[in-house]
């Protein structure tokens, strides 16, 4: 293998590139891919293979490869199986193999391949099942330090990727002539386009054919295509772009390099993840031309056919003297254009038995490889005709065993390929994937003039589909010779001949599967594991299937295939998840205060998508239960300030919304007088309560009803689906409000004499009241409300009036002794009052759990009401809501921990139920607990054991009313 | 995948919130037999073919049943609830 002195299509001689292989330094050219620059360089071993650490070289020229699996240097760390075959030179790259040790020449683990009678199809569950005490200390280490292919990097990667969203009317998977002719036909008709091919340069295999269309070379018509597709405006050009899948909707996922080939990215994302929803798809992937297994065909320098022209044309490798294998009439045709164009073939060798007789090699008809030679590379094969066996030296032998459409994204969305007898290959069906034709040699039609032809055919039914007129486009001429195929599958020589290179299978595996009862196709791939490589067995399932076909005596259509999935090449994750990172665009909501209590240093909590302050520290604090005592006290004391705006709100006005609210709560709002506010219920349709929250009448036809944080989202959804579901033709309408308003809870025995320095006029509100006021002027709400117990408020003000009235409110309340308090305080201040939460509110309990059965209405239907009086959700075997606190004050508890009698076992048949919430209440000076325990409204009084399993911990308990503090209510109400 | 809202248009699929099948829209009486609560809140068809199921499109406020096909994975329509009584 050397370069030629002239030549290479892909190549600027001009620039040289400096780049490193395994600690080597060697000299590329621009326009290089990594593949021909090492073997430019007569670099043919580049790696091991992953069973037997075989030698291995480069097999193809493109993103199937199952050799060329490299770690390359990129961002600081090496990424293992980039494909050489695709990955572009660029100056100082650094390359190295994988698989090996110390060096891939001189592999220590190469002794698997001694080993290889021993390891042949299951030796995974043969060798590692007994003795059974081996598996987690012996079996399961070795087996991961065996395991995989390439190391990944251990670091985080934060080189950055993009993801990014196109939309087309017509999308062209593959530049080649199909996929031109029809995105050219498509584009002239003033279509949408997008057209997509992996190479960096579009024209497939023009690129690498001597082949002519219209009288020049088929690059040429290539490159003269893409110069009008470049200069039109609807068109969109997008070359180093693998489409890897198809889905629901004419949706295709899209990985496109956009900065794997240079040295230095700049801004640039190393690569882009597209989602392509495009009314058309037309498929022009191409085909992939298959191998043939004979014996020693895995030897560095045996290469596809295809993958020699392409490096001879695009880059001029030299890849000295060949031994071409094939079956059709396509590889002697390639063989003699090549040998035209000045390769050294040395002999053409083909099983079929007419052949011809003129040629400028020699023609070995009715003839087969059965041996290859040479230690980490090719020196000679041996073939063997009419029982004769002839050596002939050679540096290459080149593989044709013919070609497999790439039809492999019209089979992602489930459809089936059918047999095509003729060219002995699987063809799509029509209407695989809804919107997409396959056209070209994707769909099993070889010739130039039949790509070109089914490229116009193609983009003509789209363009009608789409309601366009095709262009008047003449067909330009090209070959259209015949493919004429007779099927090679394996050759019948001793020795082992591989099926997928890249872990390790052979004919005799897939056999021996067969013979072990492993005989669907989808058992065999498990047992053998092939085509679970990287490359996913482009090259290679097709020829597994008809061996196994072979070995079980059926035919091939009859096997099956496997199952084509997503993603047609490996997608990093970096790229798949671009955007994912840290928080990426997860949208952040802030109260109207985040800045001041920020400023005030709380440490802030998440809720949902809200952030609210923890606590307030103050210098001397020992830890946050420091400052959450001193903020409850501040409240039973003094008067303490709390941003409640994220609680959701939403507007209910209309004749109808009193009726409306009666229907969703489960108490009657309808009697709510104007000027009142009432605790409600709501439950989900199956009984279970879904939310509670107050619900405010602010004039006749006019309610604000809120919600709790957690199912703000929820309830709005819930109450659109009853008013469009069951009461369209109600006068109701209902809005969230959440955000319009900034809401501070204004709450302890001062907190009269704050209101009065705040607001202009301050009203008498009766507890549960509420009433329009102003505050400096500015149209404020005031509700008397409690979430505390003590005699509290919320005050609300349109959201952008929000953070001065929190300095305000926050400045007067520490001149009166109190202070700000956080949502560590509030959760105490509610405990202590048995107040619930969605702590409590599960999702399981009921409003006979919570003790509201009351609040059901006997006089009217609402949502959950015929459920929840089912059998089952009430009765002494529910869950229900109790206090409890340990019988030894300073014990501490903590939530979750599980109830049980004094003397039963900790086991799950005995559990009684569990701590929902638990709080140090610096009021009562012990811990305090509300639980849901079994039948436990008649068991107040009774003493249990609280089990902690999680921590280890355990305490006697004593079970009583949830209302630890001022259980009469006198202080918020008075 | 896109659904369309009877009130913004085709929208893409993460805009929707699914609750289940259109059995939720024929609500039994409040004294209907248990049997038949049962069956409203429980009992699912789950065809493999045409299905008619309720989304919420988020950003309007729009409920809406979608007719669709569970084994094509095709959207046949969708129509805002008064519609799909
Ligand atoms: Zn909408």
């Amino acid at each position: 293998m050397k370069r030629r002195a002239t030549g290479g299509s892909a190549l600027t001689r001009a620039r040289k590139l400096g780049f490193s292989f395994d600690g080597r330094n060697l000299q590329g050219l621009q326009g290089d891919t990594l593949a021909s620059a090492l073997l430019a360089n007569g670099v043919r071993l580049v790696g091991r293979s992953f069973k037997y650490h075989r030698p291995r070289g480069v097999l193809t020229a493109g993103s199937e490869e199952p050799n060329a699996l490299l770690e390359v240097l990129r961002d600081g760390v090496f990424h293992p199986n980039v494909r050489a075959t695709v990955q572009e030179l660029h100056m100082g790259l650094q390359a190295r193999a994988q698989n090996c040790w110390p060096s891939v020449r001189r592999d220590v683990m190469a002794v698997n391949d001694l080993l290889a009678p021993f390891l042949g199809a299951g030796f995974y569950y043969k060798t590692f099942m007994w003795p059974r005490a081996f598996w987690e200390g012996l079996y399961e280490p070795l087996i991961r330090r065996a395991a995989g292919l390439g190391r990944l990097p251990q670091t985080p990667q934060d080189a950055p990727h993009e993801r990014a969203f196109a939309f087309c009317d017509l999308l062209v998977i593959g530049a080649g002539p199909t996929g031109l002719m029809a995105a050219l036909t498509a584009a002239r008709a003033g279509a949408d386009v997008i057209v997509c091919d992996e190479d960096r340069q579009f024209g497939g295999r023009l690129l690498s054919d001597t082949g002519q269309i219209d009288g020049i070379a088929g690059a040429d018509w290539a490159a003269q295509v893409v110069t009008e597709l470049h200069a039109l405006p609807n068109v969109r050009l997008m070359a180093r772009t693998s489409v890897v899948g198809a889905y629901d909707g004419g949706v295709y996922g899209a990985l496109e390099r956009v900065a794997l080939h240079v040295t230095a990215p700049g801004h640039a994302p190393r690569e882009c993840f597209w989602r392509i929803t495009a009314q058309r798809t037309i498929l022009a992937a191409g085909a992939l031309e298959r191998p043939i297994a004979h014996p020693g065909n895995d030897r560095p320098g045996v290469m596809l056919l295809s993958a020699v022209a392409s490096y001879w044309h695009r880059w001029a490798i030299d890849p000295g003297r060949v031994v071409v294998f094939g079956n059709t009439d396509h590889a002697l045709a390639t063989a003699r254009a090549l040998a035209a164009d000045g390769m050294n073939i040395r002999a053409y060798v083909d099983p079929r038995t007419d052949l011809g007789t003129d040629a400028p090699f020699a023609l070995r008809a009715g003839a087969e490889v059965v041996a290859t030679h040479g230690r980490h590379g090719l020196g000679a094969v041996t073939l063997r005709q009419k029982g004769r066996d002839i050596r002939i030296e050679a540096d290459t032998l080149a593989l044709a065993g013919g070609w497999n459409p790439s039809l492999h994204l019209a089979c992602h969305m489930n459809g089936r390929p059918s047999w095509d007898t003729a060219i002995a290959a699987f063809v799509p069906r029509p209407g695989m994937v809804p919107g997409m034709d396959v056209a070209g040699a994707a769909a099993g039609r070889f010739s130039t003039h039949a790509a070109l032809h089914d490229g116009a055919r193609a983009a003509a039914e789209s363009l009608a589909e789409l309601g366009l007129t095709s262009p008047d486009l003449p067909l330009p001429l090209a070959e259209d010779a015949p493919y004429a195929i007779a099927p090679l599958w394996q050759v019948a020589a001793p020795g082992r001949a591989w099926l997928d290179f890249a872990n390790d299978v052979t004919t005799k595996d897939v056999a021996q599967a067969a013979r072990e009862g492993f005989a669907s196709v989808e058992h065999m791939k498990r047992y053998t594991t092939q085509g679970m490589a990287p490359d996913q067995g482009k090259s290679s399932n097709m020829g597994a299937l008809a061996v196994l076909a072979d070995a079980t005596g059926g035919t091939i259509p009859d096997t099956g295939t496997t199952t084509f999935r997503p993603p047609f090449v490996p997608v990093s994750i970096a790229a798949l998840g671009a955007g994912g990172h840290g928080k990426s665009f997860a949208p952040e909501r802030r109260i109207t205060s985040d800045a001041q209590v920020r400023a005030m240093g709380a440490p802030m909590l998440e809720a949902g998508l809200w952030y609210r302050p923890s606590h307030f520290p103050q210098a001397g604090d020992r830890d946050w239960r420091d400052a959450c005592n001193r903020e409850v006290l501040h409240v039973r004391h003094a008067v303490g300030v709390c941003d409640v705006s994220t609680l959701g709100k939403i507007d209910v006005q209309g004749p109808n919304a009193a009726r409306f609210l009666d229907f969703v709560y489960t108490n009657t709002m309808s009697s709510l007088r104007p000027g009142r506010v009432r605790y409600g219920l709501m439950l989900r349709e199956d009984g279970h309560v879904m939310d509670d929250g107050t619900c405010a009448r602010l004039g006749e036809q006019h309610f604000l009803i809120t919600t709790t944080t957690a199912a703000a989202g929820e309830v709005m959804r819930h109450l659109d689906f009853v008013q469009q579901a069951f009461c369209a033709d109600w006068r109701v309408r209902l809005g969230s409000v959440t955000e319009h308003w900034a809401q501070f809870a204004v709450a302890g025995p001062l907190a009269d004499d704050l209101l009065a320095r705040v607001l202009d006029v301050p009203p008498a509100l009766p507890f549960m009241g509420c009433a329009g006021v102003t505050v400096g002027g500015v149209a404020a709400r005031l509700f008397r409300i409690s979430f505390s117990g003590e005699r509290g408020y919320e005050l609300a003000v349109p959201a952008r009036f929000g953070a001065a009235l929190f300095r305000g409110l926050l400045a007067l309340a520490e001149g009166m002794g109190g202070g700000a308090y956080g949502l560590e305080a509030l959760n105490v201040l509610r405990i202590e009052k048995g107040f619930v939460t969605h702590a409590e509110i599960d999702g399981r309990v009921t409003a006979f759990d919570l003790g509201m059965a009351g609040m059901v209405s006997a006089k009217k239907d609402c949502i959950g009401k015929a459920a929840s009086q089912r059998p089952g959700l009430h009765g002494p075997e529910r869950l229900q809501l109790v206090g409890l606190r340990p019988v030894a004050h300073g014990t501490e508890i903590a939530a979750g921990a599980h109830l049980y009698a004094p003397d039963a076992p900790a086991t799950a048949p005995h559990g009684q139920g569990h701590t929902t919430s638990v709080a140090y209440s610096p009021t009562l000076e012990r811990w305090l607990g509300l639980a849901l325990l079994r039948d436990g409204r008649a068991r107040h009084g009774s003493m249990m054991r609280l089990d902690d399993g999680l921590r280890g911990r355990q305490a006697a308990v004593e079970i009583c009313n949830p209302v630890f503090f001022d259980p009469d209510g006198g202080r918020m109400r008075g | 995948m896109h659904l369309p809202c009877p009130c913004c248009g085709p929208r893409d699929l993460r805009e929707f919130t699914h609750k289940g099948a259109d059995d939720y829209l024929r609500r039994p009486a409040p004294d209907a037999p248990p049997e038949a609560w049962d069956d409203y809140l429980h009992t699912r068809a789950n065809p493999a073919g045409r299905t008619r199921d309720l989304w919420y499109h988020d950003p309007c406020g729009t409920w809406i049943a979608v007719t669709r096909d569970t084994v094509t994975h095709a959207v046949i329509g969708a129509t805002g609830l008064e519609d799909a009584q």
